[in-house]
């Protein structure tokens, strides 16, 4: 690139750099300052005297929270929802992507079954039948209200995804597979499956990530404590409102009771997975989805 | 070719994905009905009494409902504008920073917040928006005497949601923009440069055309969230106090139908929501099949 060196470029450059830092750091300042209140002590953080460095180090809200069985109990519901959950989308992301990436001259069924699928993008019953379905198939209080509701949501864009990156794999290579004798199903397994990582990880990354985060399927498929997930959990216990505030002097009441350190440490633990998981999202998901967007 | 035979195979391979979406995605569509009913739990969708339109002449009386549909609408505009225009900016921005490891540290990081979900993030914004919370000990330093209860103030409620969403998402909303502006040939600058185009002209008839079609593909879908004011978020932050402006039609939805078990009227706000969705993403799809010969599939 041509290099434009006037004083003005410079300032603008400086300027630039300035500001794109300021945003940057905004996006995890708030994330730091979380894990400093978590290992800082209650009375330095109700005295306000936390910002961005442990204030009275001590460990004592993640002790406390060690001998919470609620804690783990919905810590391990969600870690076994997510590896339900992204197996299962995993799998069926695959075997239904591809027969629909074939052409309608190969599949004649193609085009109408895929604009089932778009439409249950375009439309949906709601909140209120959805519950009802959940509850007449008998799944309150089951895990598998919560890897399957939530992952039938995220599987039809997964699908179209994957459909969109399976038709632009090269033609040359199934006909060569078909040549020696390949059938449909080793033509998947051993051919687009491993051709397609970028994309099959990108999907199976974003549906473990929906669903750790997921939380209200937890709180309406659940009706009691134990069968929460962790994000349910903590919207339960940490952030929700009280139904009955009517003025502000009882929401600063509300606020001086809270816990803050203890709060900031289940915060934190929450985000642990995530941020696990986030370096191998940063290494597929922009490929993913931009191979998966186009089209021939 | 002679794959022909396949189809039973792949129809084999379809059903598991197909009775999946069948039973949480399709079933739960009938479910609609019960707008139309005096629906009895124990009765069932079959067997509960029809009521015809009853509960949709209910629903347009209440005052709440008009006040859900205009909060929704309100925030989900404000949302929709500042998720096109940030991210352009920014992206913009970043692709004029010639320094290439800070161009991608930056990229690295701020992609991050869109994958934390609003409980987490709702319990960060309101530890740090409380009433003895950084911000309003830092506006206590520049002169401010009384700390704001921000979450209790209806007026701002609406831009703060706004604002939190944008400052969530723009870093995922800027890769699309990247992409589009890493497929600008590079010879153009150099044949702008010498013919003795600056940086800012470059920026005017060179970046800006190369992206108008991904700006204006972007602006058309986000017509079909034009409902869509994000319950996750707004559940997580309101309160009581804010419900004259904060409270949208899935939070509403939330709490009479599953709260006070209003089944009926829930449905029928729902389904008005979802029918308006369906018309709104419907024509987004069309006009941006016309304008950027855009398709799903």
């Amino acid at each position: 690139m041509v290099r434009d060196t006037t004083i003005g470029s410079r300032l603008f450059d400086a300027a630039l750099i300035v500001i794109l830092c300021v945003i940057t750091i905004s996006c995890i300042l708030p994330i730091w300052y979380t894990f400093c209140l978590s290992l800082s002590s209650k009375s330095a953080a109700a005295a306000g005297l936390v910002w961005l460095w442990p204030v009275d180090f001590n460990t004592g809200s993640y002790r406390q929270i060690m001998s919470d069985t609620q804690f783990f109990r919905s810590f391990w519901i969600s870690i076994q929802r997510v590896v339900l959950g992204g197996l299962l989308n995993f799998i069926v992301v695959a075997l239904t992507a591809f027969p629909l990436s074939r052409s309608p001259r190969e599949f004649r069924q193609r085009n109408a079954l895929m604009w089932i699928l778009v439409f249950t993008m375009l439309f949906n019953g709601g909140l209120i039948p959805l519950y009802l379905t959940v509850k007449s198939l008998g799944l309150i209080n089951n895990i598998w209200a919560l890897v399957l509701t939530e992952g039938a949501h995220g599987l039809v864009f997964n699908v179209i995804l994957t459909v969109n990156f399976f038709r632009n794999l090269p033609k040359e290579l199934e006909e060569a597979a078909l040549v020696d004798g390949a059938g449909p199903w080793r033509i998947l397994t051993q051919l687009f499956v491993p051709l397609s990582v970028p994309v099959l990880a990108t999907v199976t990354l974003f549906s473990i990530v929906s669903h750790w985060n997921e939380f209200l399927y937890g709180l309406i498929f659940a009706t009691r404590e134990e069968f929460y997930p962790l994000q349910t959990y903590i919207q339960q216990l940490v952030i929700v409102f009280n139904p009955n505030i009517i003025n502000e002097e009882q929401m600063k009441m509300m606020a001086e009771l809270s816990n803050r350190t203890l709060n900031a440490a289940k915060i934190f633990i929450a985000m642990i997975p995530v941020l696990i998981v986030y370096p191998f999202l940063q290494r597929y998901f922009i490929h993913g989805i931009t191979l998966g967007s186009v089209k021939e | 070719m002679k794959s022909k035979g396949y189809v039973k195979h792949y129809i084999l391979m379809l059903l598991p994905g197909y009775i999946w979406v069948a039973v949480f995605c399709i079933f739960p569509m009938f479910g609609i009905v019960i707008a139309f009913q005096d629906f009895n739990p124990s009765k069932g969708m079959l067997g509960s009494e029809w009521i015809g339109l009853g509960t949709f002449r209910y629903m347009f009386e209440l005052e709440d409902t008009k006040q859900i549909f205009f909060n929704t609408l309100f925030i989900a505009c404000m949302k929709i504008i500042g998720n096109l225009l940030v991210p352009l900016i920014f992206a913009l921005m970043l692709n004029e920073l010639r320094i290439m490891i800070l161009k991608r540290t930056i990229q690295t990081i701020v992609y991050l917040p869109h994958f934390l979900s609003w409980v987490i993030l709702g319990g960060i914004i309101l530890d740090i928006f409380s009433y003895d919370g950084p911000v309003n000990q830092i506006l206590s330093v520049f002169g401010l005497k009384e700390p704001i209860l921000f979450f209790a103030k209806p007026e701002i409620f609406p831009f703060f949601v706004a604002g939190s969403d944008v400052w969530k998402e723009f870093g995922f909303n800027t890769i699309i923009y990247l992409a589009a502006l890493t497929g600008i040939n590079p010879a153009l600058y150099e044949a702008a440069a010498i013919d003795g185009a600056g940086r800012f002209r470059g920026l005017w008839h060179i970046t800006l055309p190369g992206i108008r079609t991904t700006a204006v593909l972007l602006a058309v879908l986000s017509l079909g969230k034009i409902l869509n004011a994000g319950f996750d978020q707004v559940f997580n932050l309101y309160n009581p106090l804010v419900y004259s402006t904060g409270d949208i039609i899935d939070t509403w939805v939330y709490r009479v139908g599953l709260l006070d078990l209003q089944y009926e009227l829930a449905t029928a706000v729902g389904l008005l929501k979802s029918v308006v969705g369906l018309i709104m993403i419907t024509i987004s799809y069309g006009l941006a099949y016309k304008l950027t010969n855009y398709r799903i599939f």
